[in-house]
């Protein structure tokens, strides 16, 4: 199979020569001491200056975490990882929380001109008005944060307007504390599994978004997230409520700088949807893989769940993960209202020594509550991955149904792709079809292409591109271009 | 003078289940420019590898022989090179491509092919207009380019899809495999008429059939007959009428 | 195995009578793995939808060594093994565990030798790994092994095993099947018996190049007993391992299959059904593990669960890196026909062989209703046409079994257990 030898000799190629994003920035931070106590907590608590009850919250949750084990039934390995020799909390040292762009620090701007993220330009589109008839490509809001605190968020005014609430979560704490203490922790409870609760006692910020009744979120909203300092842990928390009939789209994308050290990273993520409301989530998961040798890189332990609590309310997932050295990631829907929909789209991509176990958990207790799972895996060099999935159907929901797909692509003969899904089913008028297959690219389709003229690395890019539709389409369209690009970095790195 | 095309001596095997099968045993096939010439043989006789073989498919091991393309090594070429050399193979059964949209897939090929040939590329718009017309020309449902490769496409719906390709590729020198198999007589009418519009002092072709009535439209120049890995009979256009009403046991008697 | 039950011990209480006499290496080994871990509890990943509750409430004795012949002989007439075509069947018979040549048929093209006078353990098994295997190993007493000889064509053979307990007793046969090469055999293993009692069997199997083996597993114990049975294949170079498994019977019960295609080639079937009521709780758990190139796997389950049964499959195919152009392929489809019946699936892919062909589908429903409407619209009553279909789902699986008899076999202690017309028994 000489074809796919010199396919497999290009994907070895890849080193981290290929992680575009792997520069540092050098900024002033504010560092508390390494290590996890309650003195961090209170310390971290005091910076955010903080009510008394969200401290409680966060001591109760160190507390559980203190009982609880590293959950072991995943298929990822790394050596021990020691929580006391970590700082659990970095902020660059400016004022936190700025205002507009001019209190930004400019080596901060500039980092995120070199990820592609054009906070510059679109905070002044949004802050010009534009002449009759000329249409602005269309915005974006942006959160960006930088290690653990949130550095800029753009377009909040035309937000406002709207009624729409973005910005980060340490300032909706102060300034919607009702709007936060109702629902934070109602989805990921703090004591929800070893990493929730390691987030609970010590995430320091994230993005809050609140929709309010009937509005449709005029723009997509989006966070950037970037690990920047050394030995830092990044622990972030997103909370997303969307009311009765409200919609809206946030993206999420993330990176890193190239470090021999591996770096931990344990997010929650909660959403809500209220009555015929609708929240699409997309994730373009990028962080640093390590290198070839599988030194260095992200450890990716997040806990994102979403509630369909009203009737007719839809949470749709999609992510495409090609970053990291360990994902370990199952973003889930409790679809408790009637009729409540939900669905997981994910392309997960594996190179070198990175090990994926993700997938989902769709859980049915509303009658006549729908969910869809989308995964393609792709596996390559030595890596490991796994699609991990849990389809529950409770007694109550009758007429449930789900449609679940997983295939797996192999390239090369030293890596591993694994299918675990997990159906459990207490309601006889529900109904569960599951459809797995795992295979590499045909000889039959490369020789077709190169017929046709393309080469050895597009044929492979356009197979695993069409391999991967079903869920690249479920992007918004910024989105799905990068993530495109992304795969074939992933993948090819030869190419052209 | 070196010809168009000159297979010379050409033996190939494949490793099947672990045993070497020898199935070309030295073709020897002259095709000059501009001209269309005809294989017909019973089955297994080696027709399809022969394509196969000539496209450049690494399945099969060519252990003797030589094959000349425009005075180039054919055999020495990659499959891509093959093809921006001119030359296009036109499946037996064309292959699925999930996920694969056709326009992107025709777009990108056409582009390497063109690159790879010191042409323009085309962009989006100057492309879609050429691939409208010849879907037109071949009676192609317009939606056939916003579908995935081949994935859903009838038999008939794949083979004019490949002559489509065909036509937007301009290859100088067509293998059409089996292009006949499964198509109704209208069908084979518009896909006859689409090889015919290619014809040229620079185009040429091979066509593999089992059946005189696509040869009836392409009126080739020469046929041969294969059998067992070798060309046991060549002639002219009279010999599909032959093949037809007698079937090929005299040709495999003389060669015997 | 790691320990993860606080007290390993304490889970081995029904037993622990039985334990102070052991002298032996290999079973002082299996009990030590036993005392360091216990029996596995829902936290043990391979244990998470199946409970041993069952084997703590009780203590379980070694069976006696006498048994009520006629009570057998009415089991055994039930069973539709002495009429019929399969009354000329050689057979072996086991009452709790121990042989009994009053029953029994030795078979002529077959060597048979005995556990108890053998003491041979195996090869395959591993107490290490598998806590019901380290059981087993601690308390066998006897088994048969049965050998088939190059070339030898030993027909169909029974091996049945009667449970007869007046008061809770457990046994734990250690079988052996061994197939040179190029041998053939048919086996029908049937499992039926009254009272409460544990059933823990090891049936190791073994089937050389070009060999055949043909293993059906009827499992219709008392619906008072556990049925934990722990099966390891071994399959050679163009052999063929083709079984089913037919879950009727039992309180608790699981058949746990480890089967390795040894050898490129080589094919095995793990096929099965369960077909549950009550508060049944039936596990089917199979690893088909590749360890060659070439090589095809086939698995089709079905599951019918009524009342406030449970039905379990696990099944894992794990394709190592040297097994190139794997074929293999699992299908598991369970109907629920209660509100209160549950199934738990988790059909596994494990794989690190890129040239490689693997697919499995799961589904999970109620009986069509199109189905149902159009059965009656045609006069065919509600619960007629409910069993019709019913026994039309199981009956396709059942058609997988490639032996008449055996098949037969199914077909009538299925029919007895869920006469076909009418309502059930």
């Amino acid at each position: 199979m000489p074809a796919v030898t010199e396919t497999r000799e290009a994907v070895e190629k890849l080193g981290q020569s290929s992680y575009k994003w792997g520069f540092e920035t050098e900024i002033d931070m504010d560092l508390a001491p390494k290590g996890l106590n309650e003195d961090t907590i209170r310390l971290i608590s005091a910076r955010k200056e903080e009510p008394e009850w969200l401290l409680e919250w966060r001591l109760s949750a160190y507390r559980a975490w203190l009982t609880m084990a590293e959950p072991k039934w995943a298929k990822v390995s790394y050596p021990p990882i020691d929580y006391q020799d970590l700082h659990y909390y970095a902020a660059p040292k400016k004022k936190p929380g700025p205002k507009s762009l001019e209190e930004v620090d400019p080596e901060l701007l500039r980092t995120y001109e070199k990820l592609g993220i054009p906070l510059h330009e679109q905070a002044l589109l949004a802050g010009v008005e534009l002449p009759e008839g000329e249409v602005a490509r269309t915005p974006v809001a942006v959160d960006a944060v930088f290690d653990s605190v949130s550095v800029v968020t753009t377009f909040r005014k035309t937000l406002e307007e709207a009624g729409v609430i973005f910005c980060p979560i340490s300032e909706a704490v102060k300034d919607h504390p009702e709007l936060v203490r109702k629902y934070l922790g109602t989805v990921v409870p703090a004591g929800d599994n070893f990493y929730a609760a390691l987030n609970s006692a010590v995430f320091t910020d994230g993005s809050f978004v609140y929709v309010p009744k009937g509005v449709r979120c005029p723009m997509e909203l989006s966070t950037y997230f970037r690990i920047n300092a050394r030995n830092t842990g990044q622990f972030e928390r997103t909370l997303i409520v969307v009311e009765d009939g409200a919609y809206v789209s946030y993206l999420e994308g993330c990176t890193a700088p190239m470090r021999d050290e591996n770096q931990l990273h344990a997010a929650v993520v909660e959403l809500v949807a209220m009555e015929d409301a609708s929240i699409k989530y997309s994730t373009v998961q990028n962080w640093y893989p390590g290198d070839e040798n599988g030194r260095g890189g992200i450890y990716n332990f997040v806990t994102k769940r979403g509630a369909c609590r009203g009737a007719r309310s839809k949470i749709s997932w999609t992510q495409v993960e090609t970053g990291s050295a360990i994902t370990w990631k199952y973003p889930s829907c409790i679809l408790q209202g009637e009729g409540s929909v939900g669905e997981f789209y994910s392309v997960a991509v594996t190179n070198n020594h990175q090990q994926a176990d993700t997938g989902t958990k769709m859980i049915h207790i509303g009658r006549n509550t729908r969910s869809t799972i989308i995964a393609k895996t792709i596996s390559a060099g030595q890596s490991d991955s796994t699609y991990r999935g849990l389809v529950r159907v409770l007694p109550k929901a009758s007429g449930a149904r789900n449609f679940t797909q997983c295939d797996s692509l192999l390239i090369g003969d030293q890596c591993g792709a694994h299918t675990v899904p997990y159906i459990e089913n207490r309601n006889m008028a529900a109904r569960i079809e599951h459809e797995a297959t795992t295979s590499k690219i045909s000889e039959d389709q490369l020789f077709y292409c190169r017929q046709r003229g393309l080469s050895e690395e597009d044929a492979v890019g356009l197979i695993v591109n069409g391999f991967c539709r079903d869920v690249l389409k479920e992007l918004p369209m910024e989105f799905a271009v990068e993530a495109q690009k992304l795969l074939q970095i992933s993948l090819e790195g030869s190419v052209g | 003078m070196t010809q168009f095309l000159e297979i010379s001596g050409l033996c190939a095997r494949i490793d099947a289940d672990g045993q070497e099968k020898e199935i070309l045993r030295g073709v020897d096939l002259t095709i000059p420019p501009g001209e269309v010439h005809a294989i017909m043989g019973p089955n297994g006789c080696g027709k399809s590898t022969l394509s196969y073989v000539l496209a450049g498919r690494e399945e099969y091991e060519v252990t003797a022989g030589s094959v000349q393309f425009h005075g180039q090594d054919l055999l020495a070429m990659e499959p891509e090179e093959r093809a921006a050399a001119g030359l296009f193979l036109a499946f037996q059964s064309p292959i699925e491509l999930p996920g694969v949209n056709n326009a992107n897939f025709l777009r990108t090929a056409v582009n390497a092919v063109r690159r790879a040939r010191g042409q323009e590329e085309l962009d989006a718009v100057a492309f879609l207009k050429a691939a409208r017309e010849a879907a037109k020309s071949l009676s192609m449902a317009p939606d056939m380019l916003k579908r995935n490769v081949n994935v859903g496409f009838s038999g008939g719906e794949k083979k004019r899809n490949e002559v489509l390709q065909m036509t937007l590729l301009q290859p100088s020198f067509a293998i059409l495999d089996e292009t006949d198999s499964g198509l109704d007589v209208d069908a084979l009418r518009i896909v006859a008429e689409g090889v015919n519009r290619m014809r040229s002092p620079e185009f040429s072709a091979l066509v593999i059939t089992h059946h005189k009535r696509l040869l009836d439209y392409l009126k080739p120049d020469r046929i041969h007959v294969m059998a067992k890995g070798r060309i046991i009979h060549s002639g002219g256009p009279e010999l599909a009428e032959q093949i037809d009403t007698e079937g090929y046991t005299r040709f495999l008697a003389e060669a015997a | 195995m790691n320990a993860i039950t606080k007290n390993p011990k304490a889970t081995l209480q029904s037993f622990e009578a039985r334990f102070d006499t052991i002298t032996d290496q290999t079973r002082k080994a299996a009990l030590g793995a036993l005392h360091r871990v216990g029996l596995p509890d829902r936290r043990v990943e391979e244990w998470k939808y199946t409970g041993l509750r069952f084997l703590t409430e009780t203590p379980f004795a070694a069976p006696a060594q006498t048994y009520d012949a006629a009570q057998v002989q009415a089991e055994l007439d039930r069973l539709g093994v002495t009429h019929g075509p399969a009354e000329a069947l050689p057979r072996l018979v086991f009452v709790n565990g121990l042989y009994s040549a009053e029953f029994s048929r030795k078979p002529a093209s077959a060597e048979v030798s005995f556990f108890a006078q053998t003491k041979s353990f195996g090869v395959q098994a591993c107490p290490d790994r598998d806590p019901l295997t380290a059981l087993n190993t601690t308390l066998a007493q006897d088994g048969v092994t049965l050998s088939v000889p190059e070339n030898g064509d030993a027909g169909h053979v029974l091996l049945i095993s009667i449970g007869q307990a007046d008061a809770p007793v457990s046994f734990h046969p250690r079988h052996a099947v061994a197939l040179a090469e190029g041998a053939k055999l048919s086996l029908t293993c049937i499992q039926a018996g009254q009272g409460r009692y544990l059933h823990n069997p090891v049936l190791e199997v073994s089937v050389a190049a070009r060999a055949e083996l043909q293993h059906v597993t009827v499992q219709a114990e008392s619906d008072d007993a556990a049925s934990l049975a722990t099966l390891y294949a071994q399959v050679d170079e163009h052999g063929s391992y083709n079984s089913f498994v037919l879950g009727l019977g039992a309180a608790l019960a699981r058949h746990e299959v480890h089967a390795t295609l040894a050898a490129s080639h080589a094919q095995v079937h793990v096929n099965g059904a369960q077909r549950l009521r009550a508060r049944q709780h039936g596990d089917l758990t199979s690893v088909i593990t590749h360890a060659a190139p070439d090589c095809i796997s086939r698995q089709t389950v079905r599951n019918v669960l009524d009342g406030q049964s449970r039905g379990v499959f696990q099944g894992k195919v794990l394709v190592e890196r040297i097994a190139q152009k794997t074929d293999g392929y699992q299908m598991n489809q369970a109907l629920l026909l209660s509100e209160q019946a549950e199934i738990d699936a988790k059909p596994e892919l494990e794989i690190y062989a890129d040239d490689v062909k693997c697919s499995h589908g799961a589904t999970v429903g109620a009986l069509d209703e199109d189905q149902m409407f159009y059965l009656r619209s045609r006069g065919v009553p509600y619960a007629e046409a409910r069993q019709i279909l019913i026994h039309a789902f199981l009956e396709e699986a059942l058609a997988l079994i490639p032996d008449e008899t055996a098949r037969a076999l199914c077909s009538h202690i299925m029919a007895q257990r869920f006469p076909v017309s009418g309502e059930e028994a």
